[in-house]
């Protein structure tokens, strides 16, 4: 097992020296208005348990201004087309309750703050609970439907709908209390080099942000603007769907989407930008 | 007729007689574009919105012909005359024969 | 020359740049064809056509372009190095405010997107702009 190893040294020197070759571009100076309305924070001061990191910004400042307008205005997002797909989903009665989402929760717009707040400690199940996780909770033990793939199609568009109403509001996920070991552990998986390349979130997301992976703008790797439409796939993309490609990257086996691993690292990450604004559905490349 | 397919347009609700407005349209279509190969390893076939029409009070403003280049939910921004009140009228057409219509009515402030 | 794995890589490589070398003027001239066959090879005219384009591409699947040619009845897009050349065409009828229009475009690589104006008296105008489409560093 002597050659592999060799390799990935190499490699790890190559993509160090890349980065450090290419022009240093660091967020850029735009601000972000949603529809002329929603006034969207993009950059704010870390919160107190960052370390490393005294301002944190949303991926949207690490984009080109082609990709950035596409998210200035609901009609020019197509990640909307999927949240309006969702709105119809959400007064659909389905399973054996006869009940919809709104049933129980009328009108979306009642949903806003949610997103802000997830990850977020359920005390009736006992664990740390995503968006995802609470959706099919409902789904399965107040409709009597079946639950959704974590990272399908339906799920990503009811997220996005969440998300869309609370556009504008502060992320706050809370780190303490009942919720902290979970953080804990996902701030220990955010460190802890994983694959091949062995690479960690923070090796690119912390260390190198503002600097040119290849052709592409490394961000932060802030979660605030999930689910996000991505140019590449042309579909709204979950953080657990995210996470899974970021880790795949690094040429290591992945944890599953809905996992405690993930579950953990979503909350971790989410609490790394606290204070930018929910910004989901957003445009990304 | 193809999953999903769901025009959407923005039209102002009132403009001035005379008046140029934007109007803008998308609609949620794969544009499959006979280039791509499946798991299979044989080649997608095309499946596109190839004619984009849009009509006020039955007269053309705009006929656009999309080849495959045209990106997954196509989107055009174009302006329009409003010389009286009335309705717009939208429609693609599909490969398959399907036809997506939607109407917009206008006021005139 | 023994085929070794190495080798085999080198062969490959080399294989690989002839066909892409190749494989750009028979597009380029596709795109030739495509706008002879429009024109009638009838000369074309610069400046009263605009063409904008991003000149950095984040994504090729979703390129915004606009076009504005005052005057214009007619405005054919073309990708010169896509394997289909033609990307879409506007014709502007009596309602239309003005001869121009925005949509977003799929290109396969760096190259030059190319918009011809038929005008109302029958010339031609022609506008390039060069778009580099960047591959991203995580496929992530």
């Amino acid at each position: 097992m002597k050659r592999p190893q060799i390799l990935t040294r190499a490699m790890a020197v190559t993509v160090a020296t890349l980065c450090a070759a290419s022009a240093s571009a660091d967020p850029d100076e735009d601000s972000l208005t949603i529809n002329g309305e929603i006034e969207i924070m993009t950059e704010a001061a870390a919160p107190a348990h960052l370390d490393d990191v005294d301002t944190i910004y949303s991926g949207w400042r690490f984009r080109s201004d082609e990709t950035q307008s596409m998210q200035m205005d609901d009609f020019d997002n197509p990640a909307m087309i999927f949240v309006e797909a969702a709105a119809e989903a959400w007064d659909q009665v389905e399973g054996t309750e006869g009940k919809s989402c709104g049933t129980c929760h009328d009108d979306v717009d009642n949903m806003r703050g949610v997103r802000a707040v997830y990850p977020k400690w359920s005390e009736t199940a006992g664990e740390v609970r995503t968006l995802e996780h609470q959706i099919n909770d409902c789904r399965e033990n107040q409709m009597g439907a079946d639950s959704w793939n974590y990272t399908g199609g339906d799920m990503a568009a009811m997220v996005g709908l969440i998300s869309s109403v609370s556009r504008g509001l502060p992320v706050n996920v809370a780190i303490d209390g009942p919720a902290q070991s979970t953080w804990e552990m996902g701030k220990e998986l955010y460190y802890t080099r994983t694959g091949q390349l062995e690479l960690s979130c923070a090796n690119c997301h912390e260390d190198s942000y503002g600097l040119m992976i290849r052709a592409d703008h490394l961000s932060q790797g802030q979660i605030n603007g999930f689910p996000t439409y991505r140019l590449k796939n042309t579909k709204l993309n979950s953080v657990h769907g995210r996470f899974k490609g970021c880790v795949r990257d690094t040429r290591a086996e992945t944890y599953k989407p809905g996992s405690t691993e993930f579950i953990a690292l979503e909350l971790y990450v989410a609490s790394r930008g606290n204070g930018l604004s929910v910004e989901g559905p957003s445009v990304r490349n | 007729m193809a999953s999903g397919v769901k025009p959407r347009v923005k039209v102002p609700k009132t403009a001035a007689a005379g008046e140029a407005i934007t109007i803008k349209t998308l609609i949620s279509h794969k544009m499959e574009s006979g280039q791509r190969k499946g798991d299979d390893g044989n080649i997608i076939p095309r499946s596109i919105i190839n004619r984009f029409v849009a009509e006020f009070n039955g007269q053309n403003i705009i006929d656009v012909t999309l080849e495959p280049a045209i990106s997954t939910n196509p989107y055009f921004q174009f302006e329009a005359l409003v010389p009286e009140a009335g309705e717009f009228h939208f429609i693609w057409y599909d490969d398959d024969g399907s036809v997506y219509e939607t109407k917009k009515s206008i006021n005139i402030a | 020359m023994t085929l070794t794995r190495r080798n085999l890589l080198i062969l490959g490589a080399g294989t690989y740049a002839f066909t892409t070398l190749a494989g750009v003027p028979a597009f380029a001239n596709l795109t030739d064809d495509a706008i002879a066959s429009l024109t009638g090879g009838a000369e074309m005219g610069e400046g009263a056509i605009t063409l904008t384009a991003p000149e950095i591409a984040e994504n090729g699947n979703t390129v915004p372009v606009s076009v504005d040619a005052p005057g214009a009845v007619e405005i054919t897009l073309y990708a010169d190095g896509n394997p289909v050349p033609s990307v879409a065409t506007f014709r502007f009828g009596p309602l239309s405010a003005s001869s121009s229009a925005s949509t977003r475009i799929r290109l396969a690589g760096t190259q030059n997107v190319v918009a011809i104006a038929k005008m109302e008296d029958g010339s031609f105008q022609i506008a390039k702009a060069n778009v580099k489409v960047t591959i991203g560093g995580c496929g992530g």
